[in-house]
């Protein structure tokens, strides 16, 4: 087994955790950067519409506050104020940093970052490349990290975190090449280790996604929060089967694409909740103008928040009223021109021409919900990236708070910048001040050694067949719309899957075996599957990514609280606590919490007559 | 708008290369139940689920942004995400192999780290000093050639397609190869920067070894050009910089 030591380890080679070890490294730590795939792949290469920062490149009356209202009536309220007041102070420096370090965004007429429109934004915020800004992201962190020499194990999973006396010690990972086990031996750690979306069968997300950072640091003592919260982006591919749920970029809409139904109705006008209806336009003539107008109209109901519209077109599909395959359509075709959207949505175009034969400058293509985001995660605290675990920071997806109830898009690539270099700055500051990491418990050790060769022993369960009935449990009981009955039912079955996880069995040896790391996967989306379903269970409301078909209105009174998830004794727990309470200068610029009757589209107002709700 | 179902088989055989090394490893067969719409990778994953549980396949996004899930498919270089069965004749078996250009770890995935040692050798961007108001100023016109080349998602296609490599593990020591060409154009094209990497493009990189024979640029997922865009400039600038008297001049008195 290697054991090698460092002052900070960052687990996870996304945007947050690239940029989270970049500045452990430029503060003087000995740092360590680990993930799961090669360097370089990790899922924010897949990110395609852009950054959220308000860098006031194309409208002038862009500021902070406004992105933090944008962001905080995104989230439903919910969010962690100061962590989103944080966000929309830093991002502009983030992104212009990334510009010393060689990216290229596209450019306005003046030379400048050029912004693009996104769901939720009241203005054009987005710093982009084209439909593939993760990858610039991506491909200029990772090329900074090399020049300042960090180490890179890639292919390398973590499977424990390390404690002593309750402070971070190290962690315990197998290298996927060889199948042997490493230690890593740490003042802090920072986890940076992405979503969830594995748990469901219709996603966006990569294998990575299985939840692993979150099961390790509730585990390890550390405090989740929001699990209920899980983010259907509303466009996915819905067709063929075998590209069911790649993401279409808000990027579609926000350069003038529609959604329609089967009779070529823009039916977001429908879909247009109080809560945004003083900045929403109602006809489709205000909508069309906006795009070039914003200060005389008000933006297009195609640009409603996520969650909205991912219900809108969930309702519409269940009147009826959907796609050939269960979709909606998501038209530029007619509104563009062929040269347009060949420059704006390259990878689009590419996408829908290769996987499903469809040319997107002269046909709509069809598209439904996808899974896509974890708003849930770590708790931490807000200007620090510190969980509860002394030594143990999050930043990224992992972490939670940021995007309180429903994350609005952009904001995600933007928070990975902001909070992944809080976490490095104020892990390499924690490991500055220790003499040396903790001591690692050889128990600890041993016991992580047999749960990893343990599958590898027995002829047991499938972890393919696992996996596939975890999915269905997570799409089928956990999905869009919730009711008691069916969260019930999706605990009750979790449990049995438990129960068949623990005799797990993989074939083969260790040495890059795919069927004996997803056994090990498992576990963790088993502790994270479980928390979604029961925190979803206990919030007895409707609000941003969580919609319970049996409480649809948000209720003020959930609203003050999150739902926290703790390890006791082998299992999780569940309480509520209360949500941070902002200063009264910030809550004037954010405006009201929405009323009880507000939240939306479970019903739809479509015109009567038009078949069936819901 | 909607297609109907692709017709064809609903049966496949896969020929997977299994193995440690390649000395010892063999193609098995595997006969697949397929729908429509697939891709290679699809397929495999089917392979994996029901009579190889262990076979070893690297991916990611599965969607053709990593660049994770390369290997030769009947023989030519692809991104397995990226290929339709459709795209391929089905009445006979599929081939699928890893990488020939790298190590092999196990079964369809290859040791890749000659890249990532590669990327080291190569000197950072520096950037020129910011305008009088702060800003950087660069036009869409400037950047979109540049934004040719970060296009590239490293799947190092071109590097394994790449003949100077592929057939002469001796040569890898001083060739860095066509994705680091195309990194090496970015960094000397990129209207900032200000440092100077051609003479490494020749005697480090190994830039003469190429001759133009455009493989890399047939495999390219990315349609990037690379050899007209990225290698035939800089050779030209290795031409002036080096065989030109007066640059040579210049170089010697500014000591670059
Ligand atoms: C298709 C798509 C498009 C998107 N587009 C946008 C967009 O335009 N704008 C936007 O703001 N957001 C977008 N998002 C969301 C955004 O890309 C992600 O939320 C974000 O990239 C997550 O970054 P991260 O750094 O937290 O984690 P990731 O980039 O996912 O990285 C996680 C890292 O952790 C590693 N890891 C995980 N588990 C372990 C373990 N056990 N041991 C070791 N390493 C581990 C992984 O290998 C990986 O390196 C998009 C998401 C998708 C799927
Ligand atoms: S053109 Fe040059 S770099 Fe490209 S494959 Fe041929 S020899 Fe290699
Ligand atoms: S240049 Fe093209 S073929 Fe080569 S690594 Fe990049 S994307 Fe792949
Ligand atoms: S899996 Fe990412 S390119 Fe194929």
């Amino acid at each position: 087994m290697d054991d090698l030591e460092y002052d900070v380890v960052v687990i996870g080679a996304g945007g947050a955790g690239m940029r989270a070890a970049i500045e452990a490294k430029a503060q003087g730590a000995r740092t360590a950067i680990v993930c799961k795939s090669l360097f370089g792949k990790a899922h924010t290469v897949m990110a395609e519409g852009g950054i959220a920062a308000a860098l006031r490149n194309v409208w002038k009356e862009d500021s902070w506050q406004v992105h933090f209202r944008d962001t905080m009536r995104g989230g439903k309220l919910l969010n962690h104020w100061r962590m989103a007041q944080i966000h929309a102070q830093e991002s502009p420096d983030r992104v212009l940093e990334l510009e010393e370090w060689g990216a290229m965004f596209d450019r306005t007429p003046d030379g400048l970052i050029l912004q693009r429109d996104f769901g939720g934004h009241r203005y054009a915020r987005l710093a982009h490349v084209g439909d593939r800004t993760g990858l610039e992201m991506i491909r200029t962190l990772q090329d900074r990290a090399v020049e300042l020499g960090i180490d890179v194990l890639m292919e390398c999973t973590i499977q424990k975190l390390l404690t002593d006396d309750g402070r971070v010690a190290g962690c315990l990972g197998y290298l996927r090449q060889s199948g042997e086990m490493v230690l890593l031996r740490a003042k802090a750690i920072v986890l940076a280790t992405g979503g969830i979306g594995k748990c469901w069968r219709v996603t966006s997300n990569s294998w990575e996604y299985t939840g692993d950072g979150m099961a390790m640091a509730l585990e390890a003592g550390a405090d989740l929060i929001d699990m209920e919260f899980v983010q259907f982006h509303p466009t996915g591919m819905v067709w063929p089967p075998s590209v069911r749920g790649i993401l279409v970029t808000e990027g579609v809409r926000g350069d003038g694409g529609t959604l329609r139904n089967k009779d070529g109705e823009r039916f977001m006008f429908w879909y247009i909740p109080d809560f945004f209806r003083e900045e929403t336009a109602d006809t489709e003539a205000e909508a069309d103008r906006w795009y070039d107008n914003k200060k005389d109209n008000r933006r297009t109901p195609d640009l409603l928040p996520r969650d909205e519209v991912a219900r809108a077109i969930n309702t519409e599909v269940k009147a009826g009223r959907g796609s050939a395959h269960g979709g909606v359509l998501l038209d530029i075709a007619s509104r563009r021109s062929p040269e347009y959207i060949r420059s704006r949505l390259p990878s689009m175009y590419h996408q829908f021409k290769e996987l499903a034969d469809i040319d997107i400058t002269k046909e709509p293509m069809e598209v439904g919900p996808t899974l896509h985001y974890m708003m849930g995660g770590i708790r931490v605290d807000p200007d620090t990236q510190a969980t509860t675990v002394p030594g143990l920071f999050a930043a990224g997806e992992v972490a939670a708070g940021m995007h309180g109830s429903n994350r609005l898009g952009g904001n995600s690539l933007s928070d990975l910048l902001v909070f992944g270099r809080r976490a490095g700055l104020h892990a390499a500051q924690h490991a500055n001040a220790q003499r040396a990491p903790g001591a690692v418990d050889p128990a600890d050790v041993a016991a992580t050694e047999r749960r990893l060769a343990a599958p590898l022993e027995r002829a047991g369960e499938d972890p393919y067949a696992l996996h596939h009935d975890l999915q269905a449990v997570m799409q089928d009981l956990v999905g869009i719309i919730r009711t008691r009955t069916e969260l019930d039912e999706a605990a009750r079955q979790l449990g049995d899957l438990r129960r068949r996880y623990d005799r797990v069995g993989a074939k083969g040896g260790r040495r890059y075996n795919p069927g004996w790391n997803l056994a090990l996967d498992l576990a963790s989306m088993l502790t994270v599957a479980e928390a979604v379903a029961r925190s979803a269970a206990l919030r007895e409301e409707s609000r941003g990514g969580h919609t319970r078909g049996d409480f649809p209105n948000s209720d003020p009174e959930w609203g003050r609280k999150n739902v926290v998830a703790r390890w006791r004794d082998g299992r999780i727990e569940l309480t509520t606590e209360p949500l941070a309470q902002m200063p009264p200068d910030l809550a004037a610029i954010v405006g009201s919490e929405p009323k009880a009757t507000e939240q939306t589209a479970v019903e739809s107002t479509a015109p009567a007559g038009l078949g069936g709700h819901r | 708008m909607t297609k109907a179902p692709e017709a064809g088989p609903r049966e496949v055989t896969m020929r997977v290369w299994r193995g440690e090394d390649r000395a010892s490893g063999a193609f098995a067969d595997h006969r697949v139940a397929v729908d429509p719409g697939m891709v290679i990778l699809d397929v495999l994953f089917r392979v994996q689920a029901t009579s190889a549980p262990d076979l070893a396949v690297r991916w990611n996004c599965k969607a053709g942004k990593c660049g994770s899930c390369s290997a030769e498919v009947n023989g030519r270089p692809r991104l397995m995400c990226m290929t339709r069965l459709s795209s391929l004749p089905l009445d006979q078996p599929i081939t699928v192999a890893p990488m020939a250009t790298f190590p092999l770890v196990r079964d369809l995935v290859t040791d890749v780290s000659f890249n990532y040692e590669k990327a080291k050798t190569i000197p950072a961007f520096r950037p020129a000093p910011k305008d009088a108001d702060g800003t950087r100023r660069m036009y869409q016109e400037e950047v979109e050639r540049v934004q040719e080349f970060h296009k590239c998602i490293e799947c190092f296609l071109c590097q394994d397609v790449c003949h100077v490599i592929r057939d002469h593990e001796e040569n890898k020591e001083a060739f860095a190869g066509p994705r680091f060409f195309v990194r090496l154009a970015a960094l000397e094209m990129h209207p900032l920067d200000t440092n100077d990497r051609i003479e490494l493009a020749r005697a480090k990189h190994g830039l003469g070894y190429c001759n133009i024979t455009k493989c890399c640029t047939e495999v390219c997922p990315e349609d990037i050009h690379i050899t007209d865009n990225a290698i035939i400039p800089l050779k030209e600038r290795v031409v002036t910089e080096f065989y030109d008297p007066l640059v040579w001049a210049k170089r010697r008195l500014l000591g670059r």
